[in-house]
């Protein structure tokens, strides 16, 4: 079999692809070049950079398996960059991974995995794949530190039956082991955890240079409509941020809700910040079909625990009712449902509710 | 593998090799006193009245030895420029190779105007065009004899005559890096000032080249150090690339005929194959005068990334566009200057045939190109 590894330069890429070259399968590495900088060049610093692209280059060199690099400049601007910039925009918390995902590395590069003559892509993703009667399933890496089923649940039948995953069946520590007993150079690389086109800088510097408009100063008000302070963009605040406000008040309080229309920050105390649930746009479930009970665990942020919710239908989108009210439900970020470890599907939050 | 990437770079010739070895025993620097030294400087003088003589009527004080094309090219180009005080004027072709574009670039960022002549759909470059673009200021006016992606040649002696006669204290450059291995070179025929070539296209080692500097310009040297090669280029100058140069010159030179005449048939033999199966094939470039070993087609439907690695796949070395700092392959800015579409650019690929190359590597690159396409079908 034929496979195209998709090569960050990272130890876990590194080590899905010595994982399918030791399987016997024909190994062709890949690395994305998703972003540049004014003169064309890979940055030179922060995550995706040219010493990234080196150290994929080398891996491949030394698992012996061919590389290259593959220009998605454009259809990444296009699919994540400019939705994280409009997402801001629209006083949302956007995803870039997921959009990332969603149309460049399972959609452009697994269509370009066929014209290559690849049967399968490989990534190194800490999520699993397996076959269930029912059909695919993705499941959620064994590693509970480092899954990342999160920022795959757009993942098809039709995409999952020609994805490899190899690393989401290990922990951090023996992929590092892994990649240490082949010697690979990636071994005890740090990882980056950066947003890869933001780099080392803060995402609203990246803002205010790419999506100008994001610097609109505005007020912050508290949720009883009090003035207390103003700021320089909406893009510089999430829901549930609790620090950078920039006003002194006596008890803690936190962004919950952002009107970028009016550049207003609304603040307010933990019990403000409560959802009793979401409504989640753009859906799609793993099987294809919503699931026969609508009891499911949601997850409404990359690093945040699933809890125990409810599924139902509203028109093209869905509600999700929290069994417990949850704090700081952010537009923009998604929410993907699972059934223990087995992701169900999931979209993007639209509101709280 | 079969290696049709000679434009890229092509293997080192055995006269060059010889010619390495030769160096072994004359280690010294060239700039001392002693008999060491005189020895070193002896056999690089030689080397060089040998690759004046490769340039037509060129006499060796303006033969400048450099660490490559692309240093010779930012040498002509933003050397001439400073020497003439840097707020000029620079006019260089839209196709030139990026050594001399971001050149003037950078002489831009400095405070000089820089003017881009277009090229027609073949890639030709209007001497007309050149000249009107020069004023009073001008400095420096870059076009290059032959391009590196296409391989169509360039009017360069009627540009120079054209720019000479607009302005005659403006200097005219030629990158000649591409047509050295198939073109006959002569500076004074091409009314040139300077001329820039780089061993490793036609058979020398990496990392070297010369830059032909007519007697008198001015140039700002842009190594600065000790007055090594005429006070033009600071640094102990390196023997060993020097001779395996220019031996690759003679051995090139006498080569030319014979290659323009087998290299010329494998191209058309190749181009033949494929236009016979392949429907729509484009040759681009191919209403210009082109070198013989280019062969730049354009393959319907098809993504040029996505046919190079299926080619490399399949035991075929070819190339598009320019490969960027991480090797990813970037849109040429040669077929865009030619007016062709994005979308056609994107199909393009490179195949150049060299020195090494066998009359049945024809058959045998169209056979692994059409199979590969075959296979996309």
């Amino acid at each position: 079999m034929r496979v195209i590894v998709a090569m960050s330069g990272g130890v876990d890429s590194s080590v899905a692809a010595a994982m399918m070259a030791q399987e016997g399968h024909e190994v062709i590495g890949v690395t994305l070049k998703q972003w540049e900088d004014a003169s064309g060049n890979l940055p030179t610093a922060g995550c995706c950079t040219v010493g990234d692209a080196e150290d994929a280059r080398r891996v491949a060199a030394q698992l012996d398996i061919p590389y290259y690099v593959l220009d998605y400049v454009d259809e990444f601007r296009q699919a994540v960059v400019e939705p994280f910039g409009h997402g801001y925009l629209a006083g949302r918390t956007p995803n870039p991974c997921i959009e990332c995902n969603r149309t460049v590395r399972f959609r452009a590069l697994l269509e370009r995995t066929a014209e290559l003559g690849g049967d399968m892509l490989a990534t190194g993703h800490y999520a699993r794949v397996s076959w269930h009667p029912s059909g695919y399933q993705l499941k959620r890496g064994v590693d509970p530190a480092k899954d990342q089923s999160y920022v795959l649940h757009m993942l098809t039948q039709e995409q999952l039956s020609r994805i490899r995953l190899p690393v989401g069946e290990l922990t951090k520590p023996e992929v590092r082991r892994y990649a240490a007993r082949l010697g690979l150079r990636t071994a005890a690389k740090l990882e980056s955890q950066e947003i890869c086109f933001v780099g080392d800088g803060d995402y609203r510097d990246f803002l205010t240079e790419h999506f100008p408009e994001t610097a609109r100063p505005g007020v912050i008000v508290d949720v009883d409509g009090t003035e207390v302070g103003t700021h320089e963009g909406t893009a510089g605040f999430t829901i549930g941020q609790r620090r950078g406000l920039g006003v002194a008040l006596q008890e803690p309080r936190f962004v919950v809700d952002i009107d970028a229309a009016s550049s207003t920050v609304v603040i307010g105390g933990r019990e403000a910040l409560l959802a009793a649930g979401c409504r989640v746009g753009g859906v799609s479930f793993v099987s294809g079909l919503p699931p026969r009970s609508p009891a499911i665990e949601v997850k409404i942020r990359y690093r945040s625990r699933p809890v125990a919710a409810r599924l139902e239908p509203i028109q093209d989108d869905w509600l999700v009712h929290f069994e417990d009210p949850q704090a700081a439900v952010a537009p923009g970020q998604a929410a993907v449902f699972y059934h223990g470890d087995v992701v169900v599907g999931g979209g993007t939050i639209e509101s709280a509710i | 593998m079969l290696y049709l990437d000679h434009a890229a770079t092509t293997p080192m010739r055995p006269q060059a090799w010889e010619a390495m070895e030769r160096v072994r025993d004359t280690f010294g620097n060239p700039s001392g006193v002693h008999a060491v030294s005189r020895a070193a400087k002896n056999s690089l003088e030689e080397w060089r009245e040998r690759a004046a003589q490769l340039l037509g009527e060129a006499s060796p004080s303006e033969v400048v030895f450099t660490g490559g094309g692309s240093e010779s090219d930012n040498l002509a180009v933003i050397g001439a420029a400073l020497a003439a005080g840097a707020a000029g004027h620079v006019v260089v072709s839209a196709i030139e190779h990026k050594a001399v574009l971001e050149s003037a670039r950078f002489l831009e960022r400095v405070g000089a105007r820089v003017s881009r002549i277009p090229v027609d759909r073949s890639g030709v470059v209007d001497p007309d065009a050149v000249a009107a673009a020069v004023d009073p200021e001008t400095s420096v006016v870059s076009v290059m004899l032959a391009n590196n992606e296409t391989g169509t040649v360039q009017p360069v002696a009627d540009i120079a005559a054209a720019v000479k006669a607009a302005n005659p204290g403006a200097l005219v450059h030629t990158d000649a890096v591409q047509a050295f291995i198939s073109r006959d070179i002569d500076v004074a025929a091409l009314g040139v000032d300077l001329l820039s070539l780089a061993a490793h296209k036609f058979g020398g080692p990496k990392g070297v080249g010369l830059l032909y500097v007519r007697d008198g310009v001015r140039l700002e040297p842009l190594v600065h150090g000790g007055s090594q090669e005429m006070g033009r280029r600071a640094g102990t100058q390196n023997p060993m690339g020097v001779a395996a140069m220019v031996a690759a010159m003679e051995a090139s030179a006498a080569d030319r005929t014979g290659f323009r005449e087998r290299v010329g048939a494998m191209r058309d033999a190749f181009e033949a194959r494929l236009s016979e199966s392949v429907p729509g094939l484009r040759v681009n470039g191919a209403t210009g005068e082109r070198l013989v070993q280019h062969a730049h087609l354009g393959f319907p439907g098809q993504n040029s990334e996505t046919l190079l690695i299926r080619l490399d796949g399949g035991g075929l070395a070819a190339a598009a566009g320019s490969a960027c700092q991480s090797g990813a392959v970037e849109v040429s800015h040669v077929l865009d200057a030619m007016g062709m579409g994005e979308r056609e650019a994107a199909e393009s690929v490179r195949f150049s045939f060299g020195w090494t190359s066998q009359p049945d590597d024809a058959p045998l690159a169209a056979k692994i190109v059409l199979g590969v396409l075959e296979e996309l079908s």
